[in-house]
């Protein structure tokens, strides 16, 4: 069956994006038919925000068109989105904290009647319309975002990870309710990391990958393994050095864990995390958006507390109060976002000086002479390009991510924790940086490396665990760790029919067994060694 | 999408339930309501002749304070902060009294109309200037206060002019029974015909979405810059009422600006009103102001030394403001 372009509701046509010089839309194309549940599929950084926050007027495309029912629209603002009928349910509720749920509603200019019976469909019943939304569960603030999004009756609302805060009940209510918006007039796109909910719930799948639309799958029995080939796109060739480090791993195993964890728990993210850390190894962690790995960084870095769970450095046992215990403790951070960890204005050389010359607790004056030899020795090993070292904001991206590892290494790293270091720089800094991390691990230091480019965890790590749902769901080898194998464990997908919550028993009675080294993670693949 | 079914059972709640979920909502507006009353009689005790005459003299001396911390919490609420407020006051004030001057009663509204419209007009180019260059509300209207004290200078070098007798009228003195100051009802009749209906319509909804949470407002369709330069222009409308009470007060203008700017923003926090925005109202500011002013009377009746009694004022606020962030914590942990 062929549909021409008036038959659909939404199309979208070429669009593209730039922020600066990284690409986030390249050339993505969307076409929903009406009365269709539309998935929106593609690996972290495919471009899917990028496309559902232009579809809503959030950000402006740099090309491309829009077209709904047939007439083209360019839209500004949420607002004139909103009244060409494309509305979004954000991961983040769209709820004015400090307003009560009716005045939130007469902000959208939402009936009321309409929302309550919504309301009631989504299972979320004894909700007073005069309470502010601070202060109430995100479950039910979510909830209710989509209650008041659907009783606008919008022709396409978008659900950008819908499901993934909500606990099993109401995630079953909100399928339910989806589904039954098929066969109208109306359209949803689907924005989900959970491909059974993907099978269960929607018609086709539109698959990004790299800002660029690369497939459209009719979903049936058995597309989920077609959509994760259409994500990835062409395999990359394993480095022949894997099976040395493994080798290398093996043996740095017989010493004592530098860094052990316990069933880490923080919030409504993370649930169950435990892995150890040896000296000489590089840990790789995988996992998708949102599922609990900014939780375990911030807790390993001292930024947060977890509410559970327990923390060893060396053997002995660790609470960090501020990120500064956590420093002294060797356990340093290294960020995604180069602004979370440098001080833009200043200059390379305070930016590298700043944790060696100021150790937390010691005040005093700096050592000058001893600070420029620390520093001219960072910047040689790491080959910073400091000519415009005046202002750090200067530099590229990638000599931004240099200094930001270059003012540990200067203090002499026994830990390091990065979280996707290379995000958005280019290919020469990304090699310089996996060396640097090799080399590190070579000389007995410890780095325990998250990242969104899956080919990455090959080419620098000794093994690599994959968190799912805040629950550490598979350990794998570095050599095992080609693209397929990890998304398939990221979706959490070799047993086919089990959901988060099936996950969170399963691994509570393997939790309950004594003397495992990794509890969580024995089930699905065998360490390496 | 299927059909909305026509009735939804209605949730049925006891009147005494509703009462007690308006005093929460409400505590901070009693406990200042509380405070005052116990000031006043503070004050009766202290002075037994404390009477009718004093409190219309209250009136009269927290008008324009009372103006200027309305003006402030509406800036306040939508997220912003505007320091330029005690400027425009004596911009405002001097523009009446040099025009008022000698002229016909008459004339004198069409002043006042006037003055009215500079203000909004004022409070307009503040706020189009923080969104159009996104520069921090609080550099912009800083440097606007200079802008307009010194505008205030070149209309008039040094105080003087006068006002319309009936402007003057309208503040001063009794309203039908002593004990009521015709100050505090024209300052309650300003508040509540301007303020009341925009707090309940879309614009006033909107002030409060940008100031509790920019992005959230953004996504839900709220015109963040309209609703930010709308704010400020409202905040200039009351600038200016707060200079038009000076004027009608003291019968000329003063191109020096008052202590205002930061007494209001110190009676906005003590009102009730979040500095980050989104929380509070324009009437516990408006209770701030007397407040404020009846323990710096107090503190007079006591025969403080008025250095020690300045020290005092500030030390009495960080502790009010203190007891009630510890009530919070214990409530929220409770």
């Amino acid at each position: 069956m062929t549909l021409t372009a008036t038959d659909l509701l939404l199309e979208a046509t070429g669009v593209s994006k730039t922020y600066g010089a990284v690409i986030a839309l390249r050339s993505a194309s969307l076409a929903v038919r009406p009365g269709e549940v539309h998935a929106l599929m593609g690996a972290n950084g495919a471009g899917k925000s990028t496309l559902v926050k232009i579809l809503t007027g959030a950000v402006h495309p740099d090309s491309g068109r829009i077209v709904v029912r047939g007439r083209e629209r360019m839209v500004h603002s949420p607002g004139e989105a909103r009244r060409s009928g494309l509305v979004s349910v954000y991961q983040e509720p769209a709820l004015i904290p400090d307003l009560d749920i009716r005045s939130n509603l007469r902000l959208t200019d939402t009936p009321v009647e309409p929302f309550r019976h919504w309301l009631h469909e989504l299972g979320l019943e004894d909700i007073d319309l005069s309470s502010l939304a601070r202060g109430m569960p995100l479950a039910s603030l979510r909830i209710i975002d989509l209650a008041r999004a659907l009783a606008i009756e919008p022709d396409v609302l978008m659900l950008d990870e819908m499901t993934a805060a909500l606990p099993a009940n109401l995630t079953e209510r909100v399928l339910a309710v989806v589904a039954s918006q098929k066969g109208g007039d109306r359209s949803i796109i689907f924005i989900s990391h959970r491909l059974i909910e993907i099978a269960a719930v929607c018609d086709r799948a539109t698959v990004l990958r790299e800002g660029e639309t690369v497939g459209i799958v009719d979903v049936t029995k058995g597309s989920e393994d077609r959509i994760v080939e259409l994500m990835l796109g062409e395999m990359v060739a394993s480095t022949p050095a894997v099976a040395e480090r493994t080798a290398a791993a093996t043996r740095a195993r017989d010493a004592r864990p530098r860094l052990t964890a316990r069933g880490l728990a923080s919030g409504t993210k993370l649930h169950d995390v435990s892995f150890d850390l040896y000296p000489g190894e590089v840990l790789g962690v995988v996992s998708l958006e949102g599922q609990g790995q900014d939780e375990l960084f911030d807790i390993l870095a001292g930024a947060v507390r977890p509410s559970g769970g327990e923390l060893q450095v060396d053997g002995a046992p660790a609470s960090f109060h501020h990120p500064a215990d956590a420093i002294r403790a060797g356990l340093v951070y290294v960020a995604a976002d180069r602004a979370e960890a440098l001080l833009m204005q200043r200059s390379v050389r305070e930016n590298i000086a700043l944790p060696s010359s100021t150790p937390p607790q010691r005040w005093g004056p700096i050592d000058l002479r001893r600070e420029r030899i620390v520093v001219d020795t960072a910047v040689a090993r790491l080959q910073i390009d400091a000519r415009a070292g005046g202002e750090v904001r200067r530099l590229s991206g990638g000599n931004q991510q240099k200094v930001t590892i270059a003012r540990w290494v200067a203090g002499g790293v026994r830990t390091m924790l990065c979280f996707d270091p290379t995000r958005g720089i280019d290919i020469r800094t990304k090699q310089q940086i996996y060396v640097l991390l090799r080399d590190l691990a070579e000389a007995g230091a410890s780095v325990l490396l998250y990242t969104s480019e899956l080919k990455e965890v090959q080419l620098v790590c000794d093994r690599a665990i994959v968190i799912f749902g805040g629950r550490v769901v598979a350990q794998i080898a570095g050599a095992d760790a080609d693209e397929p194998s990890l998304l398939r464990a990221a979706y959490n997908l070799r047993a086919d029919a089990v959901l988060p919550e099936d996950i969170a028993a399963a691994a509570a009675a393997e939790g309950a067994a004594p003397g495992a080294a990794s509890p969580a993670a024995a089930a699905r693949t065998e360490p390496g060694a | 999408m299927t059909a909305t079914p026509a009735r939804v059972e209605r949730v049925h709640v006891r009147p005494a339930d509703l009462l007690t979920s308006w005093a929460r909502r409400n505590l901070w507006m009693l406990g200042l309501l509380a405070l005052l009353v116990f000031l006043l009689a503070l004050t009766k005790f202290i002075q037994p002749t404390y009477g009718a005459i004093a409190l219309q003299g209250l009136g009269t001396s927290v008008l324009p304070l009372a103006l200027a911390a309305v003006a402030q919490a509406i800036v306040v609420i939508s997220g912003g902060i505007d320091l330029s407020i005690g400027s425009m006051m004596a911009l405002t004030s001097v523009v009446a009294a040099t025009a008022m001057d000698g002229q016909s009663e008459q004339f004198g509204v069409l002043v006042v109309a006037g003055v009215l419209f500079l203000g909004l007009v004022l409070g307009a180019i503040n706020g189009g200037l923080v969104v159009a260059t996104g520069v921090p509300d609080i550099v912009v209207t800083l440097a606007m206060s200079f802008v307009w004290a010194g505008s205030a200078l070149l209309v008039r070098e040094r105080p003087g002019g006068g006002a319309s007798t009936w402007l003057g009228n309208l503040v001063v003195g009794p309203l039908g029974i002593d004990w009521v100051p015709k100050a505090v009802v024209v300052l309650i009749v300003i508040v509540a015909v301007i303020w009341i209906p925009i707090s309940r319509s879309r614009f006033g909804l909107s002030t409060y979405a940008i100031g509790s949470s920019r992005l959230a407002a953004f996504r839900s369709g709220v015109p963040v810059g309209r609703t930010k330069v709308l704010a400020y222009a409202l905040t200039g409308l009351f600038a200016a009422l707060a200079g038009l009470s000076l004027t009608a007060s003291t019968s000329i203008g003063s191109p020096v600006p008052g202590p205002y700017t930061l007494e209001s923003v110190a009676a906005v926090v003590l009102g009730g009103v979040s500095l980050a925005g989104g929380r509070g109202g324009v009437f516990g500011p408006m209770v701030a102001v007397v407040i404020l002013q009846l323990i710096g009377t107090d503190l007079t009746f006591l025969n403080v030394d008025p250095n020690i009694a300045f020290v005092a004022q500030g030390v009495i606020l960080i502790a009010v403001l203190m007891s009630a962030r510890v009530v919070e914590v214990w409530r929220t942990r409770a």
